[in-house]
């Protein structure tokens, strides 16, 4: 029983090696049946996503485990193994669990702690469970790599703050405002990034939304695409009045909105709070009017940095994360160790068992004038004394310490039990 | 009994109180079995409380709200119960952190002062003893709840103001709902607390024949109800809302607990029985 993994990822590949290497769709399913017809390995499962390939496998002997399973991907990918070598890792043993349980809880991934890897990784073991091509260690395994997933998500904050500037803006808006959907957003200007922060205020529940453009027909085209209105340039300082969230980028080399200004839309606002995101550089809303009561502007620094600071954040939480990590590895190994003795101990049972069934047949043979009550009870004494006798030995094998490998040979060789019955 | 069940209320609230500061220091990351287990501590201390209050009534034979022992144990009474129909209806998560202090302070006072269950004085025999007081009690609960929504409001635009989000940014509610519910709690507590000014003044028409006589409790309540009442002016006129409002919900707090401690202690006036 040896665990593996081989792979690679976005931080030991090109993204062209990472798309030769992926296993989509009814490859995934080749690739698979390819690997159960290999004799060396006996149990595999394929994780692919955009940013990596994995092979977990359970193999025979390491050494040919792991040329086997190089060899199947250079020769199912036609890709020469020197050049495939360079971007793979080997981990096997402890490194495996390890590398694995961060997959899965997305501490090795580009944007750590982001969600969607759990759920690819659920996939990826469904699909080799559908599939068969995994046993009862990589089974636990998995179970447990998604049930450390859960943990770390539960007890680290990992994914709790926004890693994007849209995300973080979103994030913001809602807790300036509980409910986006009742607000009204006016996007002012149009550059990508305000079109994409846009985007996922739109997809975070905001209905009323309104377009400004210099160009009018630039603003009609938006406006269409949002779901929303158009506003004339020159008409937008009155219709802030009637907007909870202001995004500007319009590329003008002067401030559009002035503190005088600002200072009069509250007013007309009933001081009703508005939030408010210049993404533009040279900025075009004066900085000055985040000094006024219930307004809240950032600029695209402010909103920087906010995301570095939730990034140091994630990382901080992340240290949390590999110690739960390495702690379930712990747990994970010694489950693993106790499944090496359980052959000595099944094997060690069977015999006395044996034993104990040969005596009490001979014994009643001898006696056939027993009644039901009297064999009742010598056969109970007899399991009495096997199980007794048994024990002990069973409770050592069964422990968890250094020398298990030791135990489990003098037993073999006191008990006469051979073989690796599994 | 009644002592036994004040200190095991006072403990369970004092339990729940030290979990809220090491959650606010962020001792636990957040973990959600902490706001469970604030919740069970205060429930634990609010049943008990509810039963020495209950004991106090059978034994005196008069609702007890007649010493400052009893007065201060029943405004945490009431505190609490505001809290879980608060939780019930919004979960606002970190409220218990805010408010749990708040009761305890008021519980630990209470404990420090003079319990003795004495004979109800004639002046005090009146159906508008319980009207009375049940009424300002409810209203000041109400206000140290706008006051725990204030600080939490103040809190959280400080973090959103200063565009560092900090450990508690996201664990608090947005603002929004924060300034609504602030605002939600002083329509309800000044309407109270007028209520009671009014059954005040009438029970001193009927007790010493004059409705006001600008003893130093009178005064400060009506400078409290006129504090309450520029909140709700100015937040309709002039869109006080926000940070104004929190600052004033605060301030506003602290002249009911002036009115409530300050008055009895320092100034002594008709109302020193309470």
């Amino acid at each position: 029983m040896n665990i593996l993994v081989i792979g690679l990822n976005h931080k030991t590949a090109d993204v062209e090696v990472r798309e030769k290497l992926a296993f989509e769709g009814p490859k995934l399913a080749e690739a698979t049946s390819a690997l159960k017809s290999f004799p060396e390995v006996q149990e595999s499962l394929i994780i692919s996503t955009c940013n990596r390939v994995e092979i977990c496998a359970n193999v025979r002997e390491l050494e040919s485990g792991v040329e086997r399973v190089k060899t199947f991907l250079s020769n199912f990918h036609d890709i020469p193994r020197d050049a495939l070598d360079k971007g793979l890792y080997v981990y096997s043993g402890r490194e495996a669990l390890c590398h694995i349980f961060k997959v899965a809880s997305s501490l090795d991934s580009m944007v750590v702690g982001e969600p969607q890897i759990l759920g690819q990784f659920k996939e990826a073991f469904d699909f080799a469970l559908k599939n068969r091509s995994t046993g009862v260690l990589l089974n636990r395994l998995m179970k447990k790599a998604i049930s450390v997933a859960k943990r770390v998500r539960t007890e680290t904050r990992i994914a709790e703050n926004a890693v994007s500037i849209s995300f973080a803006a979103v994030e913001l808006a809602k807790k300036i405002f509980e409910d986006l959907s009742e607000k009204t957003f006016m996007l002012l200007g149009a550059g990508e990034m305000a079109e994409l922060a846009a985007r996922h205020l739109i997809n975070s529940g905001v209905k009323n939304v309104l377009v400004a453009n210099r160009t009018y027909e630039r603003a009609v085209g938006l406006a269409k695409e949002f779901g929303g209105s158009p506003v004339h340039f020159d008409e937008f300082p009155a219709m802030m009045a009637h907007t909870d969230i202001l995004i500007c980028s319009t590329g003008a080399r002067h401030y559009v909105l002035a503190k005088e200004q600002m200072h009069k839309v509250m007013k007309d606002r009933k001081n009703r709070p508005i939030f408010i995101i210049d993404i533009s550089v040279p900025r075009n809303i004066d900085p000055g009017i985040n000094d006024l009561d219930n307004v809240y502007l950032y600029d695209i620094d402010d909103l920087q940095g906010v995301v570095t600071a939730n990034i140091l954040e994630r990382n901080k939480e992340a240290e949390k994360a590999e110690s739960i990590v390495e702690s379930e590895v712990e747990t994970f190994l010694k489950w693993q160790a106790s499944l090496d003795a359980l052959p000595a101990v099944v094997a060690l049972r069977e015999m006395a068992e044996a034993i104990k069934n040969e005596e009490l047949e001979r014994l009643i043979n001898k006696l056939p004038e027993l009644g039901e009550k009297e064999r009742k009870a010598i056969e109970y004494m007899a399991s009495s004394i096997v199980n007794k006798l048994i024990h002990p030995p069973t409770a050592a094998l069964k422990e968890d310490s250094e020398d298990r490998e030791t135990l489990i040979a003098i037993i073999r060789k006191l008990y006469g039990i051979n073989g690796e019955e599994e | 009994m009644n002592v036994l069940l004040f200190e095991l209320a006072l403990t369970s609230y004092f339990t729940a109180t030290i979990i809220c500061v090491a959650e606010l220091l962020g001792l636990f990351k957040g973990s959600k079995i902490i706001s469970k287990a604030i919740l069970i501590f205060a429930a634990i201390g609010f049943l008990l409380h509810t039963v020495n209050i209950i004991g106090r009534y059978v034994e005196g034979g008069h609702i007890p709200i007649t010493n400052l022992h009893e007065a201060s144990s029943f405004f945490s009474w009431c505190i609490v119960l505001l809290f879980f129909i608060l939780e019930y209806r919004y979960k606002l998560g970190l409220l218990g952190s805010f408010i749990m202090p708040i009761v305890f302070i008021l519980m630990l006072s209470s404990s420090m002062l003079p319990r003795k269950i004495e004979p109800l004085s004639p002046l005090l025999k009146s159906y508008w003893l319980g009207i009375h007081t049940v009424l300002a009690f409810l209203g000041n609960a109400a206000f140290a709840m706008a006051f725990g929504i204030g600080v939490m409001y103040l809190v959280q635009e400080r973090y959103v103001k200063s565009k560092h989000p900090g450990s508690l940014f996201q664990r608090l509610p947005s603002l929004q709902i924060l300034d609504e519910i602030n605002y939600k709690l002083i329509t309800l507590g000044f309407p109270l607390l007028t209520l009671a000014i009014i059954t005040g003044a009438l029970w001193a028409e009927s007790a010493w024949g004059s409705y006001w006589r600008w003893d130093p409790k009178e005064t400060w309540s009506l400078i409290t109800w006129l504090i309450y009442a520029l909140v709700l002016h100015a937040r309709l006129t002039a869109g006080w809302r926000g940070k104004k409002a929190a600052i004033l919900s605060i301030v506003g707090f602290i002249t009911v607990l002036f009115t409530f401690f300050g008055v009895n202690l320092l100034l002594k006036g008709l109302h020193a029985f309470v």
